[in-house]
C-alpha cells in the first residue's frame, strides 16, 4: 500500500505539471469569459452534477431533488480534494467534462482561479444578494476581496479555539491561559506535572497557518496582476519564534498528527490542550474516548491581553466550474446547500460541518451542550470565534507545494535541525520559483 | 504480495552423492537469518492488520498494537458491511468483476497474440513484437491521463468500461506467452494437427493452450494481482462510488478519517477482507505457477 501511494503521489505530481504546462498554452482565452458569464435560467428541466467528499451528502441532495423537480442534482463522492479529487477536476476541465459543481477548500480556490476553472458568479443577482448572509471573512475567501465577484459559495468554516483538559488544569491549579504568554507559562507548569501542553503539528501546516491567520498575517496577497508571497512576514515570524521557543524548551511534543500515537497522547493525558478548529471536537472525542467528560473549550489565547482574534483551520466552498451550461441553476442549488436551515442542519449532523453563514451559528443542533465536553455548549465558543477571524488572509495558487516545503522544514526543526523560521524563509524562496516556473507573475 | 509466496525448495542432492560445495554452518545460519528478517518484515504488517481489525475503536489507540485486546472482529465486520448501505460489498463485487473478467479475457488475448507471434511467420512480426516489448517498459500510471482524455472523447469515463477495457491489455503477457509458446509447442505437433484436418483456432484451443497452460496461469496471476491492486487508473477515471473497485473505495474512506474517525476501523477491516481473494487465488494456483516458472529452465 505504501509503495502504491508513493508512486501515485509521484504520478499525480507529474500529471499536475503536465496539466499546468498544457493549460498555460490556452490561457489567452481566459479574459473574454467574464462578459459572457451570464446567469440566466435555462428552459425546461435541468440536470446538474456535483462532486464532493462530504459524508452523507446524498441525504441532503435527496431533500433538494424532492423539492425541485426541474433541477435534479446527481451527486458523486470520492477521495478528499488533495487525495485526488482536485487533480481530477483539473483533468476534467481539460477534457471538457467537469461536473457543474464541485467542493473546493478555501486554500485550493486560488489554484483553480489561476487555472481559469471557476465561473464568476458575480453575474448572479441572488448570489451577490446573499453576501450579507455569510460571515465576512468567508465571503472574502471566495471573492478574493473583489467587490461584485464570487468565484464560489462559502460552505463551512473552521474557526479555532482552545481545547483543554479542564480536570488536569484544575487539579494542578493552573489557570486557563488567555494570552500566548500565559500559555507558555502554563506549558512550564504542565511540564512539571509530567505532561506536554500540546503537540506541535510538524506535518499538517494548516494549523500553523491558522495561528498566523489569528495574528493578522497573511501568506499571500494578490493585487489583481501579481502575487505577493509573505511566508516569513512579520506575523509569521512572531508565531514561528514563539513555537520555536516552546520546542527548544521541550514544552511541546512533536508526534506526527493524525496518527494513533497522537490519539494515544490525548487519550492517556500526555497532551493537555489542542488549539484546533471546530471540527477538532470530533477528533478528540473519537481519538481519546477514555477522557470523556474531562475536556472543555475556551477561546484561543491572544497575543495582546484583551484582544479577541481567532484563527481559521479548514473550511470549504461550493464552486461552479467553467463549462457548466446551467450557471443559474447551479448557483441556486449551491446557495440552498449552504444557507438553508434544513441543508445546514443535515450537513452538520452527517458530516460535522460548521456553517459559514451568520445565521448558521444559531442552528438548534449547535446550541446543545456536548456530553464529551462535560456538557459545555462548546459551539457557542466557536460561534463567537467565527466572527473574530480576521478578513484578508489569502492563500496562494500552489498550496500543495507550499505545504510540502514548509512541513519538510518543520519536520527538521522539531528534530533539532534548523528552525521553524528558517523553514518558512526557505519555503518563501521555493514558492516564488515555483510560481515563476508556472508563469504566474510574482511581485518583487 | 509475491514475496509472501514461498519459492520452490532447492533440489538438494543427498550429501553423500554430492560433489558440490559443502555449505558451512556459518553461511547457512547467515542465510537463514537474512530470510528470517525479511519474513518478519513482510509478515509483521499483516499481523498488525489482523490484530487491529479485531479491536474496537477505543482499544485501537490504547492497547498494544501487536497483540489482541477484546475480540470484536465480528462486530467490526458487520459494521463495515452495513456502513453506507453496504457499499463495501458492492466495491468487492466491482473488484471481482474488473479482476476476474479482466484477467481471464486479458490472458486469452495475450496468449493468442503471443502464440501468433511465436508460431506464424508474417511480415512485420519482429517489429510488432518489439513494439509490444516497448509497451512493457511504459508504466501504467503514465498512461492513465492520456487514457482519461481518450475515454472523455467517447464519453466512457466514469463507467465500468473505463477501467475494464484498459485492464485487458498485458504486453508482459504477450511477451511471456510468446517465449513460452516457442519453447513448449513443437512445430511438428501443429503440423500433425493440420494434417488431421484441425483448423488453426481449434488447434490453438485444444492443443496449444494445454501445452502453454503453466504460462497462462502465470499471466493470469500477474494480471489478477495487477488489476486487483490497480488504483491510479480508477482514481483518474471514476467519480461514482457505485463503480469503484475496493482499492479506490478504501482509499477514499482513508482520506476522510480526519472528518469521520469511525472510518479508520472500517478501512482496516476492509483492507483485511480485500486481501483474502488474492490469497485464495494464490493458494489455488500456486502449484501451476511454480511449474510455469520452473519449466524450461533446465534443457
Amino acid at each position: 500500500m505504501r509503495l502504491t501511494k508513493a508512486a501515485s503521489v509521484g504520478a499525480l505530481t507529474a500529471v499536475a505539471l503536465l496539466v499546468a504546462g498544457c493549460s498555460s498554452n490556452d490561457g489567452s482565452s481566459s479574459g473574454g469569459d467574464a462578459a459572457a458569464g451570464a446567469c440566466e435560467p435555462s428552459d425546461g428541466a435541468v440536470e446538474l452534477t456535483f462532486t464532493t467528499w462530504i459524508p452523507g451528502i446524498e441525504e441532503v441532495v435527496d431533500v433538494w431533488n424532492e423539492a425541485n423537480a426541474d433541477i435534479q442534482v446527481t451527486v458523486q463522492t470520492g477521495p478528499n480534494g488533495n487525495g485526488g479529487t482536485y487533480q481530477n477536476f483539473f483533468n476534467q476541465l481539460k477534457a471538457g467534462n467537469a461536473p457543474d459543481l464541485g467542493q473546493i477548500e478555501y486554500d485550493a480556490l486560488p489554484n483553480f482561479r489561476v487555472q481559469d476553472g471557476l465561473t464568476d458568479l458575480g453575474a448572479c443577482a441572488d448570489v451577490l444578494a446573499a453576501q450579507g448572509d455569510f460571515v465576512d471573512w468567508t465571503w472574502d475567501q471566495v471573492s478574493f476581496g473583489e467587490n461584485g465577484h464570487a468565484y464560489a459559495i462559502p460552505q463551512d468554516a473552521g474557526p479555532m479555539a482552545l481545547f483543554y483538559r479542564a480536570d488536569l488544569f484544575e487539579a494542578n491549579g493552573i489557570a486557563v491561559p488567555t494570552t500566548w504568554a500565559e500559555y507558555a507559562a502554563a506549558a512550564e507548569k504542565v511540564k512539571a506535572a509530567g505532561g506536554h501542553i500540546t503537540n506541535f503539528s510538524q506535518s499538517d501546516v494548516n494549523q500553523f497557518a491558522g495561528l498566523v491567520w489569528q495574528a493578522g498575517g497573511t501568506w499571500f496577497s494578490n493585487d489583481g496582476d501579481e502575487w505577493g508571497v509573505g511566508l516569513a512576514g512579520e506575523e509569521s515570524t512572531q508565531v514561528a519564534e514563539y513555537w520555536q521557543d516552546l520546542i527548544d524548551r521541550d514544552l511541546v511534543s512533536s508526534v506526527p498528527p493524525w496518527t494513533s500515537e497522537w490519539d494515544n497522547a490525548y487519550n492517556t493525558g500526555a497532551a493537555w490542550t489542542w488549539v484546533s478548529a471546530v471540527w477538532g471536537a470530533n477528533s478528540i472525542s473519537s481519538g481519546a474516548p477514555d477522557t470523556a467528560g474531562k475536556w472543555a473549550v475556551a477561546p484561543m489565547p491572544q497575543w495582546e491581553a484583551g484582544d479577541d482574534a481567532a484563527g481559521n483551520w479548514g473550511g470549504s466552498s461550493t464552486a461552479v466550474f467553467k463549462g457548466s451550461e446551467h450557471v443559474y441553476e447551479a448557483s441556486k442549488f449551491a446557495l440552498w446547500l449552504n444557507t438553508s436551515d434544513e441543508a445546514l442542519t443535515l450537513l452538520n449532523k452527517g458530516a460535522n460541518l460548521y456553517p459559514a453563514t451568520k445565521a448558521g451559528a444559531a442552528l438548534p443542533a449547535l446550541a446543545e451542550g456536548v456530553e464529551f465536553y462535560g456538557g459545555q455548549a462548546i459551539y457557542d465558543v466557536f460561534a463567537e470565534a467565527s466572527t473574530q477571524v480576521p478578513a484578508g488572509f489569502t492563500w496562494g495558487p500552489t498550496m500543495t507545494q507550499v505545504y510540502a516545503d514548509v512541513s519538510d522544514g518543520f519536520k527538521g526543526a522539531v528534530s533539532g535541525s534548523g528552525t521553524l523560521l528558517a523553514s518558512l524563509e526557505s519555503a518563501q524562496g521555493s514558492t516564488i520559483s515555483t510560481l515563476e516556473s508556472q508563469s504566474i507573475p510574482v511581485a518583487k | 504480495m509475491s514475496a509472501a509466496v514461498r519459492t520452490a525448495p532447492q533440489p538438494t542432492a543427498s550429501p553423500a552423492a554430492s560433489r558440490g560445495v559443502q555449505e558451512s554452518l556459518f553461511s547457512r545460519a547467515g542465510a537463514m537469518l537474512v530470510m528470517g528478517v525479511f519474513t518478519l518484515y513482510f509478515l509483521v504488517p499483516i499481523w498488525w492488520l489482523i490484530v487491529s481489525a479485531t479491536k474496537d475503536r477505543g482499544q485501537f489507540t490504547s492497547t498494544n498494537p501487536l497483540w489482541f485486546a477484546d475480540m470484536s472482529l465480528v462486530e467490526n465486520v458487520s459494521a463495515l458491511l452495513r456502513y453506507d448501505g453496504g457499499i463495501f460489498v458492492r466495491w468487492i463485487g466491482n473488484s471481482l468483476a474488473y479482476t476476474a473478467g479482466g484477467a481471464l479475457l486479458g490472458t486469452v488475448l495475450a496468449s493468442m497474440c503471443g502464440y501468433a507471434l511465436a508460431k506464424y511467420r508474417f511480415r512485420g512480426r519482429d517489429t510488432l513484437f518489439n513494439v509490444v516489448l516497448g509497451g512493457v517498459l511504459v508504466p501504467a500510471t503514465a498512461l492513465a491521463l492520456p487514457l482519461f482524455l481518450i475515454f472523455s472523447q467517447v464519453n466512457l469515463t466514469n463507467t465500468f468500461w473505463a477501467v475494464f477495457l484498459p485492464s485487458l491489455v498485458s504486453p508482459f503477457g504477450v511477451y511471456l506467452t510468446r517465449i513460452y509458446a516457442a519453447a513448449s509447442v513443437p512445430d511438428e505437433l501443429l503440423e500433425a494437427a493440420r494434417l488431421d484436418g484441425s483448423g488453426e483456432v481449434r488447434t490453438f484451443f485444444t492443443v496449444s493452450v494445454r501445452l502453454m497452460f503453466p504460462a497462462l496461469v502465470t499471466v493470469f496471476l500477474f494480471q489478477f494481482v495487477a488489476i486487483w491492486n490497480n488504483f491510479f487508473l480508477p482514481l483518474i477515471m471514476l467519480r461514482d462510488e457505485a463503480v469503484f473497485p475496493v482499492t479506490l473505495g478504501l482509499y477514499s474512506w482513508n482520506t476522510q478519517v480526519n472528518q469521520i474517525p469511525e472510518l479508520r476501523g472500517h478501512v482496516l477491516v476492509g483492507a483485511l477482507l480485500a486481501i483474502i481473494p488474492l490469497i485464495v487465488v494464490f493458494l489455488l494456483l500456486q502449484r501451476f505457477w511454480r511449474n510455469g516458472l520452473g519449466a524450461g529452465s533446465v534443457k
